[in-house]
């Protein structure tokens, strides 16, 4: 696992400009994705795991500014590309899938279209090659009768075949790395279950990273090889999903496993973590989670933690693990 | 699709035909009729001498009765006779539609042009100062009075400056043909084409701006960008499109408007259009020009709305008419 990195997330913070203030969507992100491996990002809505993605891709709204921190793809900082550069990343080296199927395909253009589309802009493929090659990428992805679909449009196809489409588009220019945003939050179980199956396929046989960008703790124990669990815009651990799952360093990681449902066993009541997430508009500048943390110790509403590793290189940003090796 | 076009224009006969009776009532229930309004103030008329010329007009017969003359005429092709051009009432309008119809349709042509480039502009470059200079200079030309707004540019440019012709539709005394024709109209045209504009442009860059702006904010418009697109692709191909779908209904619905004439504008620059003819007609209670004409716009309507509906279809997949 000494591999160079893919991608690396260095010091990132993201703001957004808003009515209401800054909102600190994520401060201070550093993690790495290794070529061919799976990363989860876990967390709770408003942690800040799509804005680290997105600042990758560079697609953030017009009042977000990444305002400090470097990301590094592939040798380059992503941060300091021209736009021209920037575009031949998007869709060719990096593939993004979204969370809504429903609306993240444009309706008014056949899938076809859609799928050739990066295709012809960055592999020089001439209408017609390119035509062939969705014909084939929409095989791949496991939808019959290719040569149809090829000319439908999105509103004739299901939830579970639009995320299909988007994962033929995103794997259209074979990149060296996929981010998929919640890519079955907005499907039924079983086509989740289906999709997951796809993109684990298609990863191994392809050999791409992915950075796997969910809430749902199902998935990353079905797909990671590494977790970075986030908590109010920051890494509060990261480390091998053997070892998070075994053996959480973090309360939160604690209580999110459990508040998980385990089947075969009935309780009256799943565990909640008590409390509310706090608002991103003026965090603590104490450990975010000190609110809710059942281990609350007087340093935590003093200071924010910093990041502690163990011996097997499990990252965690608390206090309680202060006297393990200071990194 | 045809069979669709051809159930549509079916189903809209009982509409003009409910059309065309309240055209019928709101005309000949309003006071006074063309007698009144030509010999009124006349002293020398004595009353017989009127209900005479009413008889001979047709214009003593009951309500239902008249109806049933003037539809049936109609039905035949026959909107009957102008009492003021004693010509044909297809005639009249034939003379003046198109006079209007070119100030119109140039007037469309560039109004919907500028406002797809200002108001596309103006959305990508949401409040910046070139945004809120433009919505300013909008507003403005939009809340400025037809007649102030064409009398200020007659002023500017045919009295200070004689760029343009007071007014009119060709030099008078000039016959000019061919291209020289054409050229002395376009110079006559300049004007009330630059009023109409700036007054309907308003609007529709709004219109543009906000539809605009809502499809940007999109899911496909993001994926489109992660694909690696170039902008004007993303803007012109995927934003652009689906901005477009709800303008079509805008866009069919000018049919009528290309014939209507603009009444003010017109008589301002003196411009022979229909417009100035049925106003004249309104007051002078010309019945069968004023209905026809009437009726000739309300078909219109109903035309443009099956047209957008058709053109809907065209353009977005998801309401296709098999």
């Amino acid at each position: 696992m000494s591999q160079k990195a893919l991608v690396e997330f260095k010091d990132l913070h993201t703001e957004f400009y808003t009515e209401a203030g800054v909102v600190k969507a994520v401060s201070g992100v550093s993690f790495q994705i290794r070529p061919g491996e799976t990363v989860c990002v876990v967390g709770e809505s408003g942690s800040g795991k799509s804005v680290t993605a997105l600042s990758l891709m560079r697609l953030l709204a017009n009042n977000a500014k990444i305002v400090k921190g470097e990301i590094i793809f592939d040798g380059r900082d992503v941060l300091k590309l021209k736009p021209h550069e920037m575009r031949r990343l998007r869709g060719n080296e990096i593939g993004m899938i979204f969370q809504e199927p429903m609306t993240s395909l444009n309706p008014v253009l056949t899938v076809g279209e859609q799928i050739m589309e990066p295709i012809i802009e960055h592999r020089m493929f001439s209408k017609r090659e390119a035509r062939k090659y969705a014909i084939e990428l929409i095989e791949m992805v496991g939808i019959p009768r290719a040569h149809e679909i090829v000319d439908a449009y999105p509103h004739e196809l299901s939830g579970g075949m639009r995320q299909r489409i988007m994962i033929a588009i995103a794997l259209s220019c074979e990149p060296k790395l996929i981010i998929a945003d919640e890519p079955t939050t907005a499907l039924d179980v079983t086509i989740q279950a289906q999709i997951l199956d796809l993109l684990r396929k298609l990863k191994s046989e392809k050999n791409v990273a992915l950075m796997l960008i969910t809430h749902d703790l199902g998935v990353v124990a079905e797909m990671a090889d590494y977790v970075v669990v986030m908590y109010g815009g920051r890494v509060v651990e990261e480390g091998k999903v053997m070892e998070v799952f075994k053996n959480p360093r973090h309360p939160y990681t604690e209580g999110l496993l459990k508040a998980k449902p385990i089947i075969g066993e009935r309780k009256e009541r799943l565990y909640t973590i008590p409390g509310q997430v706090p608002s991103p508009l003026n965090l603590p500048l104490y450990c975010h989670f000190a609110d809710r943390c059942p281990y609350v110790m007087p340093v935590c509403k003093e200071q924010y933690p910093d990041t502690f590793i163990d011996a097997d290189g499990h990252k965690v940003a608390c206090w309680l693990h202060a006297e393990g090796a200071r990194a | 699709m045809t069979q669709y076009i051809i159930r549509r224009l079916i189903e809209s006969i009982p509409t003009i035909i409910g059309a065309s009776i309240i055209i019928f009532l709101v005309f000949t229930m309003a006071p006074g009729d063309f007698i009144s309004a030509q010999f009124g103030m006349d002293s020398k008329m004595t009353q017989e001498k009127k209900e005479e010329l009413r008889e001979l007009y047709g214009l003593n017969k009951p309500l239902p009765e008249r109806y049933a003359i003037w539809m049936g005429e109609i039905v035949k092709g026959n909107f009957g006779e102008s009492y003021l051009y004693k010509k044909p009432v297809t005639d009249v309008i034939n003379t003046f539609v198109w006079n209007s119809f070119i100030l119109s349709a140039t007037v469309l042509v560039l109004q919907w042009m500028a406002a797809a480039l200002v108001g596309i502009v103006a959305a990508i470059k949401q409040y910046t100062l070139y945004d809120q200079l433009v919505t300013l200079f909008v507003f403005l030309a939009m809340s400025l009075p037809s007649f102030f707004l064409g009398l200020l540019l007659l002023k500017l440019f045919a009295v200070d400056y004689r760029i343009f012709p007071l007014g009119g539709m060709s030099s008078t005394g000039i016959p000019h043909e061919g291209w020289a024709y054409i050229k002395d109209v376009m110079w006559h045209m300049a004007l009330p084409v630059i009023t109409l504009t700036m007054l309907s442009i308003g609007g529709l860059t709004r219109y543009f701006r906000t539809s605009m702006l809502e499809v940007i904010r999109q899911d496909y418009v993001r994926t489109a960008y992660a694909k690696g697109l170039k902008d004007h692709v993303v803007i012109f191909k995927h934003a652009l499109r689906n901005a477009l779908l709800p303008l079509i209904t805008l866009f069919a619905l000018e049919l009528p408007g290309l014939f209507s004439g603009a009444i003010i504008t017109e008589r301002i620059f003196n411009w022979p259009g229909i417009g100035k003819v049925t106003l004249d007609a309104i007051f002078q209670r010309d019945y069968p020009l004023v209905m026809g004409f009437t009726l000739f716009i309300s078909v219109l309507t109903i035309l443009g709305n099956i047209l957008a509906d058709v053109l809907y279809g065209v353009a977005d997949p998801r309401v296709r008419h098999r």
